[in-house]
């Protein structure tokens, strides 16, 4: 490995390329948790903004109008509000409101994953509602006739169905999510952009940094592109058109 | 779903009992049923009744309320008067999950438009019924549904999914994943008439056999020539009405109302 953290050295002493964070251990430790928090980040919330979506699309579904309309005025705050201030509004908001309550244990990458996962679960809830309403309404008839009940038809029918005319939607928006974590910097929480800056801040190699960010989110996201084309594959059903 | 209207309690077990022992009761009587979309009414007074084994066929022009009495027989569509009930279910005072899914071992529905499960193979389709509706357990109806298969002629069909089927096949499916629920009554609503003409045939093959086995059917259907075939009762309905009803030599070679005359000579 040293060999590698040599070649950087040399590309700087040679190019005044200057990567510090490969061939400087402090800088190279700074930027791979940083790449964690991201990673870390961006997994946990699309995670939680999935199962946020699929509740949310479920109880739109329900016959009472108020959980109902709860799902709706959440779908319009969330939508109609830029990420960054729901993230300012969490920490510094609701954050300092609660902070009797919860005392320190909820910290600041805390509330962006929840801020963040609630940003990209309303999107989710409308995108799988979309993919809801496309199965077709005789196909939830011959459920019925068959005696399955509600929660079954959405479960065992409805949803599967849903949930693969819903993927290329939802692959967009987990794309979108795993930029949005960048925004996580304004409330000091080291993801990745929080640390590269703060390293280009100490060995003042900005234009350096901003390439390195390019490529490391290009990839992450690719990643992330690639597996969802993976998932859409495997379980796509022969003569199934979406 | 829309509220039903208010209607007197369903009886209790042993009432139901009790009338279901009576072997000459018809299976499906409906009384002066009255049903409504909104505003506009599509049954205005039907009554029905059908015999254990008996095959009726409901014929007339679209739009005549057919399909919906099909779908008040099974209980998908609430009715605002009349009484409907099918073996020991009173249809129309159904309300809960778990009242409806009794109705629905006793009787089941095959559609116009097939409506089987898109991301279950035709196997899948067949058992899924059974497995979470009735909790029969997974090897039986497994057997049953390859039998059933078996009987619809798709046997060698059955990992393929519906979308990899024809439409007559995949009709097939959809009566045998309603024979899996062990019903005493079929309903078929139209179920040739999304199918190109070569495959009709292989789907009315399948309901010949039925009605041959005794199974109690009520078809709605644009096919004369088989209705004449294998009906004992031909209804003819126009309007939310049943204009005629009779045998089928009767009402078609010698039909009593203008109005059937001037459809069957159209049809015909």
């Amino acid at each position: 490995m040293q060999v590698v953290w040599d070649w950087f050295r040399w590309l700087y002493d040679t190019t005044g390329i200057n990567l510090t964070i490969f061939y400087d251990a402090f800088d190279r430790t700074r930027f791979a948790s940083g790449f964690w928090m991201t990673v870390k980040l961006s997994v946990i919330c699309i995670l939680l903004s999935v199962v946020i979506g699929i509740i949310g699309a479920g109880i739109q579904r329900s016959r009472y109008r108020i959980p109902r309309t709860v799902v709706y005025w959440y779908i319009q705050a969330f939508r109609n509000t830029p990420p960054l201030v729901q993230l300012y509004f969490f920490y510094f908001g609701l954050g300092a409101l609660l902070k009797g309550v919860t005392g320190p244990m909820v910290t600041n990458v805390t509330w962006a994953i929840i801020s963040l996962s609630f940003f990209a679960g309303a999107f989710n809830v409308e995108i799988f509602r979309s993919g809801i309403e496309a199965v077709p309404r005789t196909t939830l008839e011959a459920a019925e006739s068959l005696g399955f009940s509600r929660l079954q038809t959405y479960l065992r029918i409805v949803f599967p169905l849903a949930f693969r005319i819903s993927l290329p939607a939802l692959n967009n928006n987990l794309v979108n999510l795993v930029k949005t974590t960048t925004l996580a910097y304004a409330i000091a929480v080291p993801e990745m952009l929080y640390v590269s800056s703060q390293i280009w801040s100490d060995e003042l190699n900005v234009p350096v940094m901003m390439n390195v960010l390019l490529v490391a989110y290009f990839v992450l996201v690719g990643i992330l592109v690639w597996i969802m084309h993976r998932w859409e594959k495997a379980i796509r059903v022969p003569g199934f058109g979406v | 779903m829309m509220d039903r209207p208010a209607v007197n309690k369903s009886p209790t077990q042993r009432e139901r009992k009790r009338s279901g022992s009576d072997p000459s009761r018809p299976i499906v009587d409906v009384a002066d049923v009255h049903q409504a979309f909104g505003s506009v009414e599509v049954l205005k007074g039907v009554s029905m009744i059908v015999r254990k084994g008996g095959v009726v066929c409901i014929i007339g022009p679209s739009g005549s309320g057919k399909s919906t009495l099909l779908r008040c027989i099974n209980g998908l569509v609430p009715i605002q008067s009349g009484s409907i009930r099918v073996a020991d279910f009173e249809v129309h005072q159904l309300r809960t999950d778990k009242e409806k899914i009794a109705l629905r071992k006793e009787v089941s529905m095959v559609f116009q438009q097939y409506n089987l499960f898109p991301h279950k193979t035709a196997l899948e389709n067949v058992m899924m019924a059974p497995i979470h509706v009735l909790h029969e357990e997974r090897n039986e109806v497994r057997e049953r549904a390859v039998a059933l298969l078996t009987k619809v002629g798709l046997a060698q069909k059955r990992d393929s999914y519906p979308g990899e089927l024809s439409g007559g096949q995949q009709q097939r499916v959809a009566i045998a994943r309603s024979l899996a629920m062990r019903p005493e009554v079929m309903l078929f609503d139209e179920v040739t008439a999304a199918l190109d003409p070569e495959t009709v045939k292989e789907v009315l093959n399948t309901i010949r056999e039925l009605a041959r086995e005794g199974m109690t059917c009520i078809l709605v259907t644009h096919e004369m020539r088989f209705a004449r075939e294998i009906a004992d009762e031909v209804l003819f309905t126009d309007g939310g009405k049943i204009v005629e009803a009779g045998p089928p030599a009767e009402l078609f070679d010698r039909p009593r109302m203008e109005r059937t005359k001037a459809f069957l000579s159209q049809v015909l």
